[in-house]
């Protein structure tokens, strides 16, 4: 069960043949040292509950604006994508790549007896369970059981954070949280944590565990920070933290690191007062690292390779409350980015403003169908398995 | 033999053993130091009382909870940061307090109610209360237990039971009495769950937080439930549920899990469950069959337990006699692991064994010692929670090194290693921390410990045998 040190150093087997080749041939990979067709899906998660309605906005809906007399974006300051709706003016880049065809929206998306609860529903989101049921996985972490049992390479799902989120934790295996490659080396690249993870032979079950993990742990911050520098990215971030991870991000992606999933967040959108400013803010933090991450994906060929999925864990109520600002609500949009969509635009009919669940917009898709989809066509995996159960899957990819 | 059969009982009905008990360990049995900590239950529990005022807070609570509207925004963010403030409070008493208390068994029983009984509401009082309502019944009769913690406006207003009203009944409650409080899944139905739900209907709270049956909200028709049928009110269905052997069955394999071995012994649970439901659920006579036991103290469930974060902490702070000036950094630790006490992921309470494991929590876990122990810096930012700050936060601060501060006693390792002499200290201290039998490697630890004279040894080395993954296990 426990897998030697020295077994791991083959991970990098794949790097290093790669950095050993003569340069005239690698020059000759450039651009598009990775073959097209290596799927990459980078989740975006919105913590906090972003507003669905003023991000897509219904420009053209009387009942948007009798709601929202004073939060609803008018239709002139919107950035028009179809006659009925515009985006949100901080989020130009989405606009030209809709108007590419590079976008997709799928609208009131959520799931049944939806929970106001931040936490809960956020559960809900990253475990892909009923709202009844309490899994201690998540959809990602299941992907990698499915996907990676015993593989030698436990890097397939990547949090770009310190901590890693509920979503992307399996019942056998985990993904790696990162703030950033060189960091997680440091810290983890100690003398002491190498010789005793290589002094130690079979011992009882949870003691292997523990050095299974470790010894993971060790390999594999030196192989991230080993492929995060192969490829160093020529173009520009903005000095955000968000532009910083897609940074991490696309490093990552340019190199022949074997991972499938990135998983990153931004926050808070929970904009109980004030919401213009705090929205406006983190649109624009959004905005300006995506542009330089699209950017980036389109020079090196990997954009029709990689989709960015947006989503958070609901979305807010329908009217405006007193202080600026709207409290939880359950159904929401997401924004699915890629060159590589087989749908793109409006995928689903905006939101039913005239047919409210108390005030909340009822759900018409549920989240899961989306997950299985990415799963199945995108990420080729046993959606069925992973989700506990068969959803139908839907087109745009 | 004795010794680590002596640390086996202090790792899992306390909170694992001080620096004194390495002198005393070879010479009290196990059944003597069990009747230590049993004879330090008899005295009764001292509440918390970290809220101030209680009886405006509760107030304050309430309104904070049914008449949000009337309220102006920034009121219900004050109130809401005056709770979050009181809970980190009371975090970090509770964290003294299972460090320090000589009452360890009972801290360490409510720690598995406070995980058992999950409740994530941000009201400072309503948590205060229902800590000590667990503390206070945490070796008493379940069903006391069961019916306080049902009663209590933390529990109602948690699972949504202040909302289920006869023309609208909210199921919320019902469904997780039966399913994780009491009997488990599989022994009731969904008609079960509905009828419950119909008798449970008009519990809640006055503006006081007493408990409250509101006749007016109240079902008093006929239901079915369990195969009884009558005009049941909620303490029927708690009593129909203390009738069903499922019940101790549930409980009891629960706290084999968390006291024994992840893995249930079948045939042990069966008999315990049956001697605890004859007993009409008696806590303390449950735990005295378990710690009384020779089974449990056999090899296979020594060493085999992942600790917990809250039981790490704990545990080196007990080694380790400490003075903090940065209490606050216990709860990064706790975000940073996976385990902060009063905000379970959910109703399910923490899941643990090696789901506390990950690549971040590991490497926070092994460097922990060193950061406590050395007052070494670090970089942790933990996610915020939305729950919590509700809107609150504005930017992410920027990521800075944080120091954890403390005046280490070091005295104690000092004086009980005093007559130990050099070429034995090894083994003596490595048999002191580490409980599971692991072959670890004398000469791979010794070469980052520090010679220079005895004491710098045995600290560095205490250090050292901490850092490494045997010591995660107890």
């Amino acid at each position: 069960m426990f897998i030697k040190r020295r077994n791991f150093l083959q991970l990098g087997s794949l790097a290093t043949a790669s950095l050993m080749m003569p340069k005239f041939l690698k020059a000759v990979e450039i651009p598009g040292a990775v073959p097209p067709g290596n799927k990459v899906l980078v989740v975006l998660q919105f913590s906090g509950g972003n507003d669905g309605l003023n991000t897509i906005i219904p420009m053209r809906n009387d009942l948007y604006y009798k709601a929202r007399p004073k939060l609803g974006i008018k239709k002139e300051n919107a950035l028009t994508l179809t006659d009925e709706c515009g985006i949100h003016p901080a989020l130009p880049i989405l606009k030209s790549l809709y108007d590419e065809g590079q976008v997709g929206i799928m609208n009131s998306v959520g799931y049944p007896n939806p929970d106001r609860s931040h936490f809960r529903s956020m559960d809900i989101w990253q475990s892909a369970s009923d709202p009844t049921q309490y899994l201690n996985t998540g959809w990602i972490g299941r992907y990698l059981d499915a996907q990676c049992n015993g593989c030698d390479k436990p890097t397939q799902a990547i949090e770009i954070d310190d901590i890693l989120s509920l979503a992307l934790k399996g019942d056998l295996q985990k993904g790696i949280a990162l703030e950033d490659p060189q960091r997680l080396f440091n810290n983890s690249n100690e003398k002491f944590f190498n010789e005793i993870t290589d002094a130690h032979a079979h011992a009882s079950p949870p003691v292997d565990y523990l050095y299974k993990t470790l010894s993971d742990t060790l390999s594999s911050a030196a192989y991230i920070f080993k492929e995060s520098k192969t490829h160093p990215t020529t173009q520009l971030y903005p000095a955000t933290p968000l532009g910083k991870d897609f940074k991490t991000i696309a490093s990552l992606i340019m190199s022949d690191i074997n991972t499938k999933i990135y998983y990153v967040s931004l926050g808070s959108f929970d904009t109980h007062v004030n919401q213009v400013n705090q929205q406006t803010r983190l649109f624009t933090e959004l905005n300006n690292a995506l542009e330089a991450f699209i950017k980036d994906l389109k020079m090196n060929h990997r954009f029709e390779d990689v989709v960015l999925m947006t989503f958070s864990e609901f979305g807010r109520r329908v009217a405006q409350n007193a202080s600026g600002g709207t409290d939880h609500g359950t159904a929401n949009n997401m924004i699915f980015i890629s060159g590589g969509l087989k749908q793109k635009g409006l995928l689903n009919n905006l939101p039913d403003l005239s047919d409210l669940e108390e005030g909340d917009l009822k759900y018409s898709v549920d989240f899961k169908n989306v997950y299985a989809t990415f799963l199945n066509k995108w990420l080729a995996a046993d959606d069925t398995k992973i989700l506990g159960k068969k959803y139908e899957r839907m087109n745009f990819i | 033999m004795q010794q680590i059969e002596n640390q086996h009982l202090l790792w899992r009905a306390a909170f694992g053993p001080v620096m004194d008990n390495f002198s005393q360990f070879k010479e009290i049995t196990p059944a003597q130091l069990y009747a230590q900590l049993k004879k330090n239950t008899l005295q009764k529990p001292i509440p918390f009382e970290i809220a101030q005022n209680m009886y405006d807070g509760l107030i304050k609570g309430i309104q904070d909870l049914g008449q949000k509207q009337q309220l102006e925004q920034n009121q219900k963010m004050q109130m809401r940061k005056q709770s979050i403030d009181g809970i980190k409070n009371l975090n970090l008493s509770w964290l003294d307090t299972m460090v320090n208390s000589t009452d360890q068994l009972r801290e360490k029983m409510s720690f598995f109610w406070h995980g058992h009984f999950a409740c994530r509401v941000i009201n400072i009082y309503f948590q205060q209360e229902l800590l000590n309502i667990i503390r206070e019944n945490a070796l008493g009769h379940f069903g006391d237990l069961l019916r306080a913690v049902s009663k209590s406006p933390a529990m109602l207003s948690f699972l949504n039971n202040q909302q289920n009203k006869k023309q609208h009944p909210n199921e919320n409650f019902a469904r997780e009495v039966m399913e994780l409080f009491t009997m488990g899944r599989g022994n009731y139905s969904e008609e079960d769950v509905k009828e419950g739900a119909r008798a449970f209907t008009g519990w809640g709270f006055d503006m006081q937080g007493n408990f409250q049956e509101r006749a007016y909200f109240h079902d008093n028709g006929k239901k079915t439930f369990l195969q009884h049928t009558g005009n049941f009110t909620g303490d029927d269905i708690l009593d129909i549920i203390l009738e069903q052997p499922a019940t101790a069955l549930f409980i009891t394999r629960k706290i084999f899990r968390f006291f024994v071995n992840d893995q249930a012994d079948e045939e042990i649970i069966q008999s315990l469950a049956r001697d605890f439901y004859n007993s009409h659920y008696d806590i303390q006579q449950l735990m005295d069959a378990i710690f009384e036991s020779n089974w449990f103290y056999e090899e296979k469930n020594r060493g085999t337990k992942i600790k917990s974060p809250i039981e790490l902490i704990v545990g080196i702070r007990r080694l380790l006699p400490m003075e903090l000036q940065t209490p606050n950094s216990q709860l990064v630790f706790q975000r940073a692991l996976g385990q902060v006490l009063f905000y379970p992921p959910n109703v399910s309470g923490w899941p643990g064994g090696n789901s506390w494991i990950d690549s971040s929590t590991l490497m926070v876990r092994l460097r922990l010692p060193q950061i406590m122990a050395m007052s070494d810096s670090y970089s942790i930012q933990p996610k915020n929670d939305d729950d919590v700050m509700m809107g609150m936060e504005q930017e992410r601060p920027p990521k800075t090194l944080q120091y954890f501060q403390a005046n280490i006693n070091w005295d104690p390792l000092y004086r009980n290693f005093e007559p130990i002499h050099r070429e034995e200290i090894y083994d003596m201290l490595k048999g002191f921390l580490i409980q599971t039998p692991s072959a670890m490697n004398e000469f791979t630890i010794e070469r980052f410990t520090n010679q220079d004279s005895k004491e710098k040894y045995l600290k560095s080395l205490m250090v050292q045998l901490m850092s490494t993954p045997e010591y995660q296990l107890c």
